[in-house]
């Protein structure tokens, strides 16, 4: 259970980006969740929601947007999605594959409004 | 409204310290290597019986992180060598800020190898860089060949897997066939070992393992590390 830690670094980031927007209150924040960044979304939602309780972040709202496990073939250049742990080339056959996607755990964007 | 994109990692104050580790390490020629797997898999005693191997003047220390007790520490300083426990007290990974501290103590620039034993868990240690050149996940024979599609993230980052507690195969329906085809689904290429740290089945090919990461590292250019 590591997403309080998570949730702990987002509201950092989220302050710091607040601060230096004064007199702009924070109404959005975008996460994007890899598959293999080993972090559970709906805790990590549930943690967010307990820290900015009684703060000036309480009514912000989160959006987490999943990133599927994504390859590109060494040989043949195609890039595709993997389901199943199917890590093999769906054009040309070839098991030579690298992860271009998946493993990000990254803040987005921040949806701000003046005061 | 306005909409300010930000594209940025949410562990970007951690992967910064780590950042700096893998620099400091780099400068001084040092193998970091993090150890991984689930409570009693065996890392204190691989570690034991690493440290066991080595000759008297080996620059080597070990991070050894738990949420409680120095029971590992203990364990580990019999060997002669530095050995730090980290107590995490609550929290269930050690992350770059804890190795940082813990290094205060030592002169880094005298080592050669840093062993860091993360705290027992196949879930968080997965999502916190600390400046490692590699992972190295351990399993045990006495847990689920399905271990490695549970947890995909940290058999996908790990460089190795060591299978552990194989004097236990004849007593466990536990199978190294799909043990290693499961790493492998989730992490194509993965290097696997199999030992037995009570009997010493398998230790000297992770031995080799070890010298030929060193070797590398005194071979590759600093900072390439990913």
């Amino acid at each position: 259970m590591h997403e309080l830690s998570i949730a702990g670094a987002v509201l950092d980031s989220v302050r710091r980006e607040a601060e230096l927007r004064p007199g702009t209150r924070v109404l959005k924040v975008g996460l994007v969740v890899g598959e293999l960044s080993g972090v559970d979304s709906d805790s990590l939602r549930f943690c967010l929601e307990a820290l900015v309780r009684d703060t000036e972040f309480a009514d912000i709202s989160l959006e987490i947007s999943p990133s599927p496990r994504r390859h590109r073939c060494c040989d043949c250049g195609e890039t595709f999605t993997v389901a199943d742990y199917q890590t093999v080339c769906p054009a040309c056959a070839s098991c030579d594959t690298d992860c271009i996607g998946g493993t990000e755990l990254q803040l987005s964007f921040v949806e701000l409004e003046e005061q | 409204m306005n909409r300010v994109s930000l594209e940025r990692k949410v562990l970007s104050e951690n992967d910064r310290l780590a950042a700096g580790l893998r620099a400091r390490f780099a400068a001084h020629n040092i193998l970091c290597l993090n150890l991984i797997s689930s409570p009693g898999a065996g890392k204190t005693s691989l570690l034991e019986r690493t440290l066991e191997g080595f000759p008297r003047e080996m620059r080597v220390a070990v991070l050894t992180g738990d949420i409680q007790t120095d029971n590992d520490a203990a364990r580990l300083a019999r060997f002669g060598f530095p050995v730090q426990q980290i107590t995490t007290g609550g929290t269930c990974h050690l992350d770059a800020k804890m190795i940082e501290r813990a290094l205060e103590r030592w002169d880094v620039a005298n080592l050669d190898l840093l062993l860091i034993e993360n705290v027992g868990n196949l879930v968080c240690p997965a999502s916190y860089d600390l400046g490692e050149a590699a992972k190295i996940v351990v399993l045990s024979a006495a847990e689920g060949e399905d271990k490695p599609l549970k947890y995909p993230s940290i058999f996908f980052k790990s460089e190795l897997l060591v299978l552990n507690k194989i004097d236990l195969l004849p007593y466990v329906p536990f199978s190294l066939e799909k043990a290693r085809e499961n790493a492998r689904r989730v992490h194509p290429g993965m290097e696997i070992l199999e030992v037995s740290c009570t009997t010493g089945e398998g230790l000297p090919a992770w031995q080799s393992w070890l010298e030929n990461r060193r070797a590398q590292l005194a071979n590759a250019p600093a900072g390439a590390a990913t």
